[in-house]
Order: C-alpha cells, then structure tokens, then sequence
C-alpha cells in the first residue's frame, strides 16, 4: 500500500500531509523562538539599572529589513498563487524576487549591521567610579530629570591592543554622541537616524572598567540574546532561501511537469515557514530596535 | 483552499485502494539495515539502540553502587580495565587503577541521568513501540513522512555517539548532574574548547531534541491523517492516545530546552553570560563575564521540558500496559473514555508544573503555591488512568503470560511511585525531602519497575509481531521474578536512606554525615541487589537473540487480540496489509455476550458495530 494523502486532501480534515507536518512543526517552532524571547523577558526584567541598552541598533536599517521581509511574504503567495493558477514562469518570477529578498536581508545582516556591531566598543564602569566619568555620563542631570542612570562609555576603541595587552591600563574610546554630549536632551532617548560617533576620546582606565569588548555576544546580556536570536532567525532565512532555491531550479520544473498541484503544495507548505521566519522578526524589531 | 476541493476525487477508501500489489524487491544491505524509511524497521533500530543504552546506563549506574557501597575501594576487573580505556583519569584516582575519582563519580551521576531518560526510556518506550505498533494499530501503510522518520533515527543515533564519545573527553563526560544547572555547568572545564564533556553534552542534547520533534511531527500527522477508514478517534487504541499526547508534549515541550541548550553552548563557547549573575565567582575568583545572566533562567527552562518529560516517559509505558491488561483479562478497558480525558488533561497539565522542582530556589511563596496546586491537580488524571486499569483486572479470567506478568507488577509499581511523590508536590514537605534518596526512590518507581517494566511486556507482547516467534515463555518468566524482585530491594531502601536525610549527590554513600549512619547497611544491599537485576536481565538478552531464529513460530494473531496490528502478517511486509484494511468498532471488543469467540477483532466486518467505551459488559 502507497502512503495517502500525500497530494490530495483528506476529507474528513481538509489537510494533506505535508500542511499538518509543517503547522505542527511551526508549533515546535513557536515554542523554540518563545523559550528565547522570554528569556529575553526574563534577562531585562532583571537588568540592573543602565546595564540594558538603548539605541545601540540601526533602526533604520532594520526597518529596510522589515520591508524588504514583509515585500518576500508577499511574493511567496504570488508565487504559490500562479501555480495555482498554473502559470509557470510567473511563478518562476515571483519565486526570484522571493529568494533575492531573502539574500538581501541577509547580506544587509551579515555584511553590514553585524560588522558594525564586532567594530564597536563599550566598557562598563564600576559603581565606585561612576562619579569620576560624570562628565561622559551624565548622570546628575539624568537623575535630576527622572531618567535610568548610564553606566557604560560606548564608541571606537581607538588602541585595540588594550584588548589583549595587559600592560596597557586604559582604553582611548572616542566616543559616541551620547557620551561626548550626556546632558543634551537630544541623548535622552534614542534617535530614528543614528548620530556620528563624535572626536571626543575618552580615556578610561582599567582599573575603573568592571567590564569591557568589542559589541561581541559576550558584552552584555543584550547584545547574548540580539546576536543568538537574530542568529537562529538567520538561519532560519537560509534554510527558507535553500528550499526556494532548490524548487526554482530543475527539479521545481521537473515536478511541476509530474504533478503541477504537488509543487503547489510545497511552495505552500515552505511559504507557511517563510510567513513564520516573517513574523519572528515582526517580534525582532521592536523588542530589540525599538523598545 | 478552493482547488484541494476539486482534487480529492478520490473515494475515501483511496488509502488501501491499491491493495497488496507491491512486489518484494530485495533491498540492499544499506538500504534494509541503516537507511530503512520503513516505519518498522525504524522502530526495531530505535528499539534494540535504546535498549543497549537502557544497558549502558545501567553499567554506569552499578559503578555508581559499587562505590557508594565500597567508597575509594578498586571497582574489581573492570575497574582497572576502564582505567585504562578511558584515557582521563577518571578510574585512576590517587594513581590507583579502578578507582574513581569524585569528578568521575559526577559524571557517571550525569550521565546516568541523560542516558536513561533521552536515550533509554524515550526511544524505547515512545519511538521504538510508538513507530513500531501505530502505524500497524491505526492501519496505516507507513508513517506519513518516511524519510523525516529515517533522518529522525540518524539524528537519534549521532547524539548518542557524541554523548558515547563525550567519555573519551580530556576532561571527561558532563559532571554538572542531568540537569546541567548552571553556573556549575557553564564554568566546568573552562578553556577546554569543544571538546569538553559539557559542551559535548549539549552538541548531543541538540541532535537528540531535533530527532525528537521529527519524530513527534511524524507521529501526530500520521495519527490525524493515515487511520484506517472507520477508525475514528473514540475507536482508536488506548495506546495510539497516549501516543498522540506524548508527541504532543516532545513538540512543545523540548523546544524551550533547545533554546536553553544554544544559550549554554554560547556561555561555554562565546563567553556570553545568559545563566551567569553580576559578580560571579570561581575558586574564589571573579569570573570575566559581563554577568547580567540568571541561573534561575536556566532552570525554568529546563523544567520546562524536563517535567512534561516525564510524562512522556510514563504515558507509552501506560499505553503499553492498556493494551496487555485488556488483551489478557478478556475484558475491554474499564473507563475508556475516561482513560482518554485524562491522557489528555495530563498533557496539558504537564505543562504547568514544573517549577515544582524549583521550591528550593526561593522563587516565592504566591508562585510556590501555584506551582503546588497544579502539581496536586495532575495527580487527578493519574489516578484516573491507573484505576481504570486497575477496575479492568476486577472479574476478568487473567491469562498470566509473560507480558501480564510485567503489567500486573506495573500497577502496584507505578502506585508506589506516584504515592510517594505528593509529599514532594508540596512545598513544605519537600524542603525536607528536596535532593534526598527519596526523590531518587520516587521517580525510579515511577520509569525503573514501572515504564521499563512496560517496556519488557511490550517487548514480549509485540516480539511475536516483529519476528514471526515467540520469545520463551519459561525464560521470560525467570526474567519477570528476577526482575521484580531485586527491582523493589534496590529501590524501596532509598525511601528510608532519604527520609533519614541522605543527599542524593554524595559521593561516599552519606557516610560524611552522621545522621545517615543507621541506614549507611543499605547501601550494601542495594549494591547486592543491582547485581542480581543484572544477572537476571541475561537470559532476556540470549531469549531476544534466540527466539529471532529459533522461536516458537506463530500466526498472525497469538494472543487472540482485537486491535488492527494483528490482523498483519507476522511479520508485516512493507506496505504492511496484504487487504484494504478497515475500522468496525472499538479496540477492545473483548467476551461480546452472545458471541462465539470471546473476542472481535476491530477490521472483523462481521459483528455488531460499537464505539470504544460505549458499553461494559
């Protein structure tokens, strides 16, 4: 006996196979991008005041991104669509435009925002020095307005051998705007356009930092979960993009020729996971660029 | 979708539309034995693996006895064997061969733990029977995604060699317990690069999650979209329930685990500090990490997974169970129904409970008493299940055959499992019993004599199906007594070693504390003990091989049982029915009054036409 349903619908579910296989792997799925965002919940909820950043991200940037996600969910269903209407060089069309969409948004992540990120530097001042670095900080005037207190001095680190040569007892940071102009109420939230790091160098002695790198994974509890989520939901988009890619070559055609519906469903199927891989970064977006 | 509609022109028999055309092409030696898609080939692979690591987790644990029975003494002739294996210094303590070391010790404890419950227990009692009879019990032809099931095998199989391999580790296996509590997990072996037993530990953990949920996805579909005409849900066995459940938990329940396992891995890779607080220390050092991580995150997270985990160890073993009481009383299953609701109230509820293993913690009182009235609440649907079981033996004439035997002794078992865990469901009597021998004796009634011993009647009840013979009957019986008996000498001391406050973590079996002296003797019977249950599992061992070729021949149906997998040949070709099979009427259709045979099997289109549980007799 042949295994049923692998094409047409069952009656009595309305479903064939492969539609239950991937909602029910989408449920794993919710659950796994849950078990991270809430430890993302969890991580900021407990951030002592100041050690959960503001405006570290390229909002926009990440909003491009977003458009240009939404833009490939919708050509995916253009895509599933033409088959449906057996129309098979549209759907090759809106396929391309579907996987280049996809490309883009992750050259966009991996070339540029995460680069970006590995080139900065920020170190944490311990609570007794604080006062000593008010002038980068700011916090009187912070405190005086109501606002969270600042404990970390970001920017270019101007002598990158102070990262591995302990005979070297300060870091040169040339500074970012919001600790070159702390009390300017222009540093007080986050702007949409990020502002030019500015000439100022600090120079931070070591022995006043409690802790300091690169914007690596490893700096702070924001940047372990933006790089470890961000990171899945790459990997994510790769592996949307492979299948893509392995249906538009030959075999798409190849099986459209056999059975133009079977090719529809996986196209459908896969676009369900390329809708989902969609909305974990509508969840991305504003809990790490935004809020 | 408007086209699905015009397609499925199909009659609704269309899955057995084909008959039994399929010509028997000899497959290949890869193709047969490694690369099978055939959903019982797959079964037996995941079934004689995770009985081999059910093994080797034992061997680990009878170390575990030997030393805390014989602390610092040489583990005679393997001892000094292992010492020179393993090329750490696990079993060389002090420079003497055979003797391990305390870290060692750790590590046996940790792998112990994951050996049995991710590489025994589930692939056996869920994978291994659930790919095995489901299919055959719903009549399906094969699992819906043969290939997803295969890679979900291999998947199984990589994770076990890493874990296998861990031991060969510079540094050893994982130490940090089963449970890989940070920070004690994320700081172990610092600086040894990949190739430590931690970090092997979680490489492994995440080959087995992903095998997990191929499988999970698999069985769930399969289940929804592959019955039999006729078989509708309220038709379908006890077992094939408690199948669909557990899927459902493995799906949702060990994907937060693998997001804890990548942060881990990032911890002990990258440096970042997801489970490491502000101002963490080592050796009285300041650890450099950013700090602003939680321990307690970790642990959620865990838990999370780790207590409807252990759900899905106990609900196949019930399933089994189910299906051997029914078959051998004659009766159907008391309470079907019922039986139902509650597998599926379980698995909801298994899913709010499980920071009652984290009362020590000092969450708080307002989430200690939730977590403790969920915990009670789950006992309800426990129980259900186990009296229908129970109400199900009341009048019936038992066949006691080897399979009954486990079940019968599972009943009791299981009791005294779940009994002594509500005083651990509440918060104050378990800050007196929380990481005591108690705990340790509680959850092995719970999965030793109670799922392993389902595991063994579905062994002997299904063997005959997968083989074509019998396993000995004789044998099988010197088995059970063997069995049953060192089972509770091991187990039932433990409950007086905890209560009289021994820490389920030492190392010399309690003997640093003075208030374990009046129970310290029971180590030495417990060790006793364990050797008997060892001796006593080789005649399993030579039945299982023997009976492959040498086993009392049989037809398709020996226990004269109801449910569709018998109506198959013995064993089942690929494609499995020789005819279209169909659903009539419910699973246990066991002593019909008025009937000549005492029982109906469900594909029988002769007979009356009933629905599981809608009558007793």
């Amino acid at each position: 006996m042949e295994i049923p349903y692998t094409v047409s619908a069952r009656p009595d579910t309305g479903l064939y196979n492969a539609k239950v296989g991937i909602w029910l792997f989408l449920a794993s799925e919710v659950m796994l991008f849950g078990g991270l965002f809430s430890a993302y919940v969890f991580l900021r909820v407990g951030a002592l005041p100041g050690y959960w950043p503001h405006g570290f991200l390229n909002v926009p940037v990440g909003t491009f991104n977003t458009l240009i996600l939404i833009g490939s969910s919708v050509t995916v269903v253009l895509a599933w669509a033409a088959l449906k209407m057996r129309q098979f060089m549209r759907y090759k069309f809106y396929m391309a435009i579907t996987i280049l969409c996809g490309i883009l948004f992750l050259t966009i992540k991996l070339t540029y925002e995460w680069p970006a990120k590995f080139h900065h530097f920020g170190a944490f001042i311990k609570k007794d020095s604080l006062a000593k670095y008010e002038p980068y900080l700011g916090n009187n005037y912070l405190a005086a307005k109501g606002l969270t207190q600042r404990v970390e001095i970001t920017g270019d680190l101007e002598n990158e051998d102070a990262l591995k040569d302990d005979s070297i007892t300060e870091y040169d940071i040339r500074m970012d705007a919001v600790n070159a102009d702390p009390t300017n109420p222009e540093s007080d939230r986050p702007t949409f356009w990020q502002r030019p790091v500015s000439d100022k160098v600090a120079m931070v002695d070591k022995a006043d930092v409690e802790y300091a790198s690169m914007f690596y994974p490893r700096h702070s509890a924001f940047f372990s979960t933006y790089f470890l989520i961000t990171g899945l939901h790459g990997l994510h988009v790769l592996g949307g993009i492979i299948v893509f890619t392995y249906f538009w070559l030959p075999v798409g055609a190849n099986l459209y020729k056999k059975n133009p519906e079977h090719l529809a469903n996986r196209i459908e199927v896969v676009g369900l996971f390329w809708h989902f891989v969609d909305l974990v970064w509508i969840f991305v977006f504003p809990l790490f660029y935004l809020l | 979708m408007e086209t699905s509609t015009t397609i499925h022109s199909h009659d609704p028999h269309e899955p057995h539309g084909h008959g039994a055309h399929e010509e028997h092409h000899e497959l290949g030696f890869w193709k047969k034995w490694v690369f099978s898609t055939d959903h019982k080939m797959i079964g037996i692979q995941y079934g004689v693996t995770g009985l081999c690591f059910l093994f080797f987790g034992f061997c680990l644990m009878a170390m575990m006895r030997w030393q805390l029975a014989n602390p610092g003494v040489a583990l005679p002739f393997f001892g000094p064997l292992l010492a020179r294996i393993i090329k750490n210094d696990g079993m060389n303590s002090g420079g003497v061969p055979g003797v391990m070391t305390p870290d060692f010790y750790n590590s046996l404890g940790a792998m112990h733990g994951t050996i049995m419950v991710f590489l025994g227990i589930v692939p056996v009692a869920f994978a291994a029977f659930g790919n095995f009879v489901v299919p055959l019990q719903i009549g399906a032809p094969d699992m819906t995604f043969p290939k997803i099931n295969m890679a979900s095998f291999h998947s199984f199989w990589v994770g076990g060699v890493i874990m296998l391999l861990s031991f060969f580790s510079p540094t050893g296996p994982a130490k940090s317990g089963w449970t890989s509590y940070p920070p004690l997990s994320d700081l172990a072996d610092p600086g040894g690069g990949l190739l430590t037993g931690q970090t092997l530990w979680i490489l492994g953990m995440v080959f087995l999650i992903t095998s997990s949920l191929l499988g999970a996805v698999n069985f769930v579909t399969t289940i929804i979209q592959l019955r039999a005409p006729g078989m509708t849900y309220m038709r379908m066995p006890f077992f094939c329930w408690v199948q669909l459940v557990t899927a459902f938990i493995l799906l949702l329940a060990f994907p937060p685990l693998e997001a804890a396992s990548l942060m881990q891995l990032m911890d002990r890779v990258f440096g970042t500090s997801f489970f490491l607080p502000h101002g963490q220390t080592l050796s009285n050092h300041l650890v450099n990490v950013s700090g602003g991580g939680s321990p307690l995150l970790w642990q959620h997270l865990f838990w999370f997974l780790a207590h409807p985990e252990v759900y899905v160890l106990i609900l196949p073993g019930l399933g089994i169970i189910a299906e051997v009481v029914t078959n051998n009383t004659r009766r159907p299953l008391w309470g079907y129904k019922a039986a139902v609701g509650a597998v599926i109230g379980i698995g909801f509820l298994s899913f709010i409970v499980w920071a009652h293993h984290m009362y020590l913690t000092g969450m708080g009182a307002a989430v200690s008493t939730f977590f403790q009235t969920t915990t009670i609440l789950i006992s309800v649907p426990s129980v259900i299940i186990l009296t229908c079981l129970l109400l199900s033996l009341w009048g019936g004439s038992i066949r006691f055959t080897v399979p009954m035997l486990f079940a019968t002794a599972f009943l009791p078992e299981f009791g005294i499992g779940g009994l002594t865990g509500i005083p651990l469901a509440f918060n104050s009597t378990d800050l007196y019993l929380h990481d005591t021998y108690y705990i340790i004796a509680h959850f092995h009634y719970i999965v030793a004599p109670g799922t392993i011993f389902a595991i063994f009647a579905g062994v002997y009840y299904w063997y005959p199906k997968a083989t074509g013979r019998m396993l000995n009957e004789f044998w099988g019986k010197v088995h059970f007594w063997g069995s049953v008996i060192p089972m509770n000498i091991i187990f039932f001391p433990m409950f007086l070693q905890g209560m009289a406050g021994m820490h389920r973590r030492g190392f010399d079996g309690g003997r640093t504390y003075d208030l374990n002296k009046p129970v310290i003797h029971f180590n030495t019977t417990i060790l006793h003990a364990v050797w008997m249950l060892g001796l006593f599992q080789i005649p399993f061992i030579i039945n299982f091989f023997w009976s492959i070729k040498f086993g009392k021949k049989i037809g398709n149906n020996p226990w004269n049982s109801t449910t569709i997998e018998w109506a198959a040949p013995s064993p089942p070709g690929h494609g499995n029915f020789l005819e279209p099979v169909a659903c009539y009427r419910g699973p246990y259709e066991y002593s019909v009054p008025g009937h000549p045979v005492d029982f109906i099997p469900q594909c029988d289109p002769q007979g009356p036409r009933t629905d599981a549980g809608a009558h007793g007799h």
